[in-house]
């Protein structure tokens, strides 16, 4: 379909997607999703999660998927990780379809919760994806041991799961996803059980990990302040059927972030833009 | 009265008087006042030339140190020092050639024995460690015990009724090589290799049904048949097709506990949690590596439900399929031609041989589950 979508500047790049991988390995489009939509079928009537999305993701950008719970966020997100498969439309991860990109494990996820298994230490717990990927002994140990330096938990090697705080756990997490050195990052809501305060913590680390990598993140949350910290796009998304609104850039915010930028007017009008966005979803069903 | 510092919801009145050591005085006093056995056709009280006294003083000596002891835990030692003369007064009595089954003396001051034991195990109960984890059960049994001899000696039960224990550890003793060919032939050969096959192919066949739905949907309800059968029905037939040896035990055994193992497992196998399985599937795992990272260790504690059900099955079924034909040794055998010629002291003491096998073989389970799933909730020691 030729639907004019203004959020797509690379309309070129994206047609010779899906050649080989070392051109689109080169390519600054990351996730190109087309007219997609997801149905469940229920017991009593099927249910629209996704209503024909289109979205562009580009390298090094890090975009957060907010709205209101059943608008279909974290659905998209399990599409591109191919935990779902979509009833209709193209969806292209690195060129690929997101089967091909899962089985290469081109993609870290982090989980709403930990998912940590419990009979695992720490640092086995996140060499467990390394383990699976057949990666020699010596190496996996190497770069557990950086990754868990990364998060901050140099010293927690041995402990297991349940020994630590659910923020230390959410970050344990994480490193297990970076282990696998994705150039993509989904999470879902990693922070949504925390609190606050380890939450600001968190977040700080995040994007201050994310500049240090240059990864691409792929974030979903339903808290504004959040979204308007971490995220280079904010892509507003409203329930029944679950469909994208509006598409903000955070260009007017630096890429280097400290906690004093929520204080700035920049910050305000993106926030504000995003609350009325959010609105104008629910507007469609009140 | 340090205890109103270290315990504030203590009430004064509990503080003022300890009820407990009045609950132990009173029987004790109306004890002294009651005659303590039968020898010769005379009635004889605490005074009448027995070493009595002695042990009497002896108790009431313990409690009052152990009342002054500088702490609870080592007070608590003396009483249980106190309580141990106690026990001892009817065995002592017995030597000497009363009828106890009168002597109300002897049963009341045993009483107040107890209620002192009872003290003693509460205070010892709190203590962290090997007391609490090992002397306390072994207390508890060791005070069964006791209590069984005296009161089995005590009123003359017969003892093809109920034999007391130390005779029961007689004729363990005497009869060890006996007994040793009977658990060799029965727990040795019938119940390993036995619990074995059946355990095994219940854990390979839930893998398979877990792959292959229908089985798992065709096997269940077949399951339930299966553990209806009741054993002295299929023990018969086992032992007409497999013969008199250790086979048809075995098939027993494996009928037995096939299926316990088998709903154990897929239970075990459907306990992951769609989070974990997502993640595994983001690994681009396959089924053999999620089956073998995930499902089989959040099964563990399923399987060892399983595997510990099963290792008293099996020691049932082997005995109770040995009554219907074996070559002659075995337990089961053993107890059905031993009860066929009054032998009751045989028959117990076999008994006692198989609830030590099952204990043991439960107790081995218990240790290697505490090993293998000291991560599981129920196991956590941070």
């Amino acid at each position: 379909m030729t639907s004019p979508n203004p959020l797509d500047v690379r309309e070129a790049t994206a047609a010779r997607q899906g050649s080989d991988r070392a051109a689109s390995a080169m390519s600054p489009v990351v996730v190109e999703a087309r007219r997609l939509s997801l149905v469940y079928s229920t017991a009593d009537k099927p249910v629209t999660a996704l209503s024909e999305v289109d979205l562009t993701i580009a390298r090094g950008d890090f975009v957060s998927l907010i709205g209101p719970s059943g608008c279909g966020k974290t659905t998209l997100l399990r599409v591109i990780a191919d935990l779902e498969r979509p009833t209709s439309g193209q969806i292209a991860i690195e060129g690929m379809t997101p089967e091909q990109a899962r089985l290469r494990r081109l993609y870290g996820y982090v989980f709403q919760a930990p998912a940590l298994y419990p009979w695992r230490t720490v640092e086995r717990n996140v060499m467990l994806p390394l383990e699976i990927m057949g990666i020699a002994r010596a190496e996996r140990q190497a770069r557990a041991r950086e990754q868990l330096e990364r998060v901050g938990l140099v010293g927690f090697e041995r402990k297991f799961p349940w020994q630590l705080s659910g923020g230390m756990q959410q970050r344990v997490s994480i490193a297990r996803a970076l282990a696998l050195q994705p150039d993509l990052l989904l999470m879902d809501e990693p922070f949504g059980a925390l609190d606050e305060i380890t939450r600001d913590h968190l977040n700080l680390h995040l994007t201050q990990l994310w500049r240090a990598t240059g990864k691409t993140c792929v974030f979903v949350t339903h808290s504004i302040a959040e979204a308007v910290f971490l995220s280079t796009r904010i892509v507003v998304m409203s329930p029944r059927p679950g469909r994208i609104l509006d598409v903000i850039d955070c260009d007017s915010l630096p890429r280097e972030r400290t906690l004093d930028i929520r204080e700035s007017p920049e910050f305000a009008a993106i926030a504000h833009r995003v609350r009325e966005g959010l609105k104008e979803g629910h507007s469609y069903d009140d | 009265m340090s205890d109103v510092t270290t315990n504030p919801y203590r009430t004064s009145l509990r503080t003022a008087a300890d009820w407990g050591l009045v609950a132990v005085a009173l029987p004790a006093l109306a004890a002294l006042a009651l005659p303590l056995g039968v020898r010769n056709g005379a009635m004889l009280g605490w005074l009448g030339g027995t070493m009595a006294p002695l042990f009497l003083i002896g108790a009431v000596l313990a409690v009052v140190i152990g009342r002054s002891a500088p702490k609870r835990v080592w007070g608590a030692w003396v009483e249980l020092a106190g309580v141990a003369l106690a026990w001892l007064l009817p065995v002592h009595l017995l030597n000497e050639g009363l009828d106890l089954s009168a002597g109300w003396g002897v049963w009341l001051f045993l009483l107040a024995a107890t209620l002192l034991l009872w003290r003693v195990m509460g205070v010892l109960a709190g203590v962290p460690g090997w007391t609490r984890s090992v002397i306390v059960p072994g207390l508890f049994g060791l005070g069964l015990l006791v209590g069984w001899e005296v009161l089995v000696r005590g009123f003359q039960v017969p003892a093809i009724l109920l034999p007391p224990p130390s005779r029961i550890a007689a004729a363990l003793a005497a009869n060890a090589p006996v007994l040793w060919d009977d658990f060799r032939q029965t727990v040795l050969t019938s119940v390993l290799r036995g619990y074995v096959m059946g355990c095994g192919a219940g854990f390979l066949v839930a893998i398979l049904a877990d792959r292959v739905p229908f089985l798992a949907r065709g096997l269940l309800p077949l399951g339930n048949l299966a553990s209806a059968i009741p054993v002295v029905g299929i023990a018969p037939i086992m032992v007409m097709w497999f013969g008199f040896d250790w086979q048809s035990k075995a098939a027993v055994i494996v009928v037995m506990t096939f299926f316990p193992m088998l709903i154990n497992t897929l239970a075990g196998l459907g306990n992951s949690e769609r989070i974990q399985l997502d993640l595994m599937r983001s690994y681009a795992a396959g089924y053999g590596r999620t089956l073998v990272k995930l499902r089989l260790p959040n099964a563990l504690p399923f399987l060892f439900n399983g595997l510990k059900i099963n290792s008293t099955l099996a020691l049932i079924g082997a005995i109770v399929a040995e009554f219907f034909g074996t070559p002659v040794v075995g337990m089961g055998f053993r107890i059905s031609t031993e009860v066929a010629r009054m032998n009751l002291d045989i028959v117990w003491a076999t008994i006692a041989v198989a609830a030590l096998t099952g204990s043991g073989l439960y107790g081995v389970l218990a240790v290697l589950e505490r090993v293998t799933t000291a991560w599981h909730p129920s196991m956590r020691q941070r």
